[in-house]
């Protein structure tokens, strides 16, 4: 490969990179929105409430994200009925069913994750909490969550690098991220391995970068530790 | 029931060559893991540097980026190697089913050669010292006191691991290969059903995710019983 | 124990068919009565899977002719598009006849054969609505077309203005005009052709006239292997010739392609 076919690839991967970017943080901050009330329901001691999580973690857990993504792109289209609501303005965009499915998809594995923070939160806190005279829903928002919420933050923060891997297919429905843009090159110059391997440097870079946040966030949230607990996802 | 309009039994060849791929994914993962655990334990650094630029370097990778490379480069690396080493000058042909079954062995073998080092490690250094002790050689001793022990450890992790795979399987439709996504994308381009199609291959996946983790808790079952044995 | 032995014996039967694909060494020189000749299989009516699993389509019915013109023996290899080129020249195959059109830029990279037909573009949109193909026409709308092809490049080059989706294959493409997420596309008058006298396309039309008129498709392949050159052109002049040509055309379409 020339240092010029080189040097001319990279602002068109970097631009590609900022889509990669933009995709992974709307889905890691709808995936934990969307994945609190999941894993709440999820340790319910009601079946039926346990239920609805359980079938849509089973689901989201037991089947491509390939197969996810097409179902959302060019499934919902098949539909005259969804064709003509108002949810087809955003359907239509490739951004946002790519956006769609990545939250949906991260917010199983995450409210698997918050489960098993919650449940790994001191009984006798809880108790403690109960005997002060707090109610239910006072626990759950005063003491559960912020020890779930920071229990699990290295395994949130996995996650999220395994969603910046994921996005990647995001170039399967025409979106110009960094594998997207990867291909197009590739596919005008002919050298697919150079601009893969080329691209793959700005996903390791990405990581590098994200690794170095997370690990700057657990230490900030536990200025008491220095080695932060892991948790098993 | 679902119409599949006469695309049955081309999903059903599909679902067939996915289970291959991923079982002969999963043997060269595991042999790539337990080489990349090998080396990460090694004495010598230029080994251990090896073993961890290996895992490292893949399990920062996007998957889907590694299955592209490795098809578009197979040839090229295997031409390469070929040539240095062997002085094979011809060309090599590189299967889909072979491209893709090496991309997903490479990416499964970086993930395991973790679980692998902190499997081995885990062994008390003991049980190593008794087996020299009774005059085993370092090879019998890693063959019949570390690996048995090895294998019941990294068990659940690996579990974990063949169902990413089985999900991964469905990136090599991109390479050519007809397995059930490659297969799906046929028949949607034929029929213009893609929902009721892709929802149907969803199905199938997780009937096979399914499946594989019952047989999971079956052989984790069977590892765990050896130890209660051991131990009465 | 038997789920075990399964389960090992089908590991160890696809291991096999891994290495045995790994180890098998094809030698330099292609043995003339034996061609593999790669197409792509998502590209109707020019080539497509039917739903035995069987390549089908004018360029496998083409090739075919074209082999037992030469007496050669010929497999398919299916390939996706984006990577034909380099599968070529890797020697995944020797030859491309999947609807391929002759370009400079793919000069750089392959060898091409005389034409075997002669495409144009256009674009198609919905029935009814008006579509100015222009550069300022189409300013701002969302156009689709398949990666990696030369509507793709066109489009990029005389109408940069328009949002261009590319798509891995042209169905998808028409998917996504069908679900009304693509404003037009421009592909092969050819394809569009056929698809437009589908079901799934009867509520669409072909907008203004050909852009790129005489995109002559040929059979791509490695540089410098010209006795396979001069005998796939020979090959074309004589079921050009002999009415072969005419009889597969016709199945195809109601006028002549050549």
């Amino acid at each position: 490969m020339t240092w010029v076919a080189f040097l001319e690839m990279l602002p068109k991967l970097a631009s590609g990179a900022v889509l990669t970017l933009e995709l992974l943080f709307l889905s890691a901050c709808v995936g934990l929105f969307l994945a609190v009330p999941l894993a709440l329901a999820r340790v319910s001691k009601r079946w039926w409430l346990s239920l609805i999580p359980r079938t849509y973690i089973f689901f989201f857990r037991g089947t491509p994200l390939l197969v996810q993504l097409f179902l959302v792109y060019y499934g919902l289209g098949q539909f005259e009925a969804v064709r003509e609501s108002f949810v087809w303005p955003v359907l239509r965009d490739a951004f946002w069913c790519a956006a769609i499915t990545f939250s949906l998809h991260t917010a199983a594995y995450i409210s698997e994750i918050l489960r098993g923070a919650i449940q790994a939160v001191p009984v006798g806190e809880i108790e403690a909490a109960r005997a002060i005279g707090m109610r239910f829903h006072q626990v759950y928002i005063s003491v559960i969550l912020p020890r779930a919420f920071r229990m699990a933050l290295p395994a949130y923060g996995n996650e999220i690098i395994l969603m910046l891997k994921a996005s990647a297919l995001a170039s399967t429905i025409t979106l110009m991220d960094l594998t997207g843009t990867a291909k197009t090159i590739s596919s005008i110059n002919y050298m697919p391995v150079e601009t893969f391997v080329t691209a793959g440097a700005f996903y390791l870079a990405i990581t590098y970068v994200l690794t170095h946040v997370i690990r700057f966030l657990e230490r900030h949230l536990h200025p008491d530790r220095k080695e932060p607990v892991m948790i098993v996802g | 029931m679902i119409d599949l309009q006469g695309f049955g039994a081309l999903l059903f060849a599909g679902t067939q060559v996915t289970l291959q791929l991923a079982l002969a994914a999963l043997v060269v993962g595991l042999i790539l893991g337990l080489l990349g655990a090998t080396a990460k334990l090694s004495e010598h650094a230029p080994v251990r540097l090896l073993g961890n630029g290996y895992s490292t370097l893949v399990r920062g990778l996007p998957e889907f980026l590694v299955v592209l490379t490795f098809y578009f480069g197979a040839t090229d690396i295997l031409m390469a190697v070929a040539s240095t080493l062997f002085g094979y000058d011809g060309y090599i042909e590189v299967s889909a089913f072979a491209a893709g079954t090496t991309a997903l062995g490479f990416i499964f073998g970086a993930y395991a050669s973790e679980l692998f080092r902190g499997a081995i490690i885990s062994i008390p250094g003991g049980q190593a010292e008794a087996a020299r002790a009774l005059g085993m050689t370092k090879r019998q001793t890693f063959f019949r006191i570390t690996l048995p022990q090895v294998w019941r450890i990294a068990l659940p992790g690996l579990g974990n691991l063949f169902m990413i795979l089985m999900k991964d399987t469905a990136l090599i439709s991109v390479v050519g290969l007809e397995e059930l996504m490659r297969v799906t994308a046929f028949a949607v381009g034929r029929t213009k059903e893609p929902f009721t199609l892709y929802l149907t291959a969803a199905v199938i996946y997780l009937l096979l995710t399914s499946i594989a983790s019952l047989g999971l808790r079956y052989l984790e079952k069977r590892a765990a019983l050896g130890v209660r044995e051991a131990l009465s | 124990m038997s789920f075990l032995r399964t389960f090992t014996g089908l590991a160890f039967k696809g291991m096999a068919i891994a290495t045995l694909s790994v180890i098998a060494l094809t030698a330099t020189a292609y043995a003339a009565d034996k061609l593999r000749i790669g197409t792509e299989g998502a590209y109707p009516p020019f080539n497509l899977v039917d739903s035995n699993g069987e390549l089908q389509g004018f360029d496998v019915d083409i090739a075919k002719a074209l082999c037992a013109s030469m007496k050669a023996e010929c497999t398919f290899v299916k390939q996706d598009w984006d990577g034909m080129i380099p599968a070529l020249n890797k020697r995944k195959f020797d030859a491309i006849v999947a609807s391929m059109s002759i370009t400079e830029e793919r000069q750089k990279a392959v060898d091409f054969s005389e034409r075997y037909y002669t495409n144009k573009l256009q674009f198609v949109g919905k029935k009814g609505m008006d579509v100015d193909i222009s550069a300022a026409g189409l300013k701002g709308k969302v156009i689709g077309a398949q990666r990696a092809t030369i509507s793709g490049q066109w489009l990029e080059q005389n109408r940069a203005d328009a949002d261009i989706k590319l798509y891995d294959t042209q169905e998808n493409a028409y998917l996504d005009l069908a679900s009304g997420r693509l404003d037009a596309i421009l592909a092969d008058a050819f394809v569009n052709y056929e698809w437009l006298n589908s079901d799934a396309g009867n509520a669409f039309e072909a907008k203004g006239d050909p852009v790129f008129d005489g995109d002559l498709i040929g059979i791509a392949i490695r540089k410098g292997e010209d006795d396979l050159r001069i005998k796939l052109n020979k090959a074309i002049k004589d079921i050009v010739a002999d009415g072969t040509y005419g009889k597969i055309n016709a199945k195809y379409f109601p006028f002549s392609i050549y």
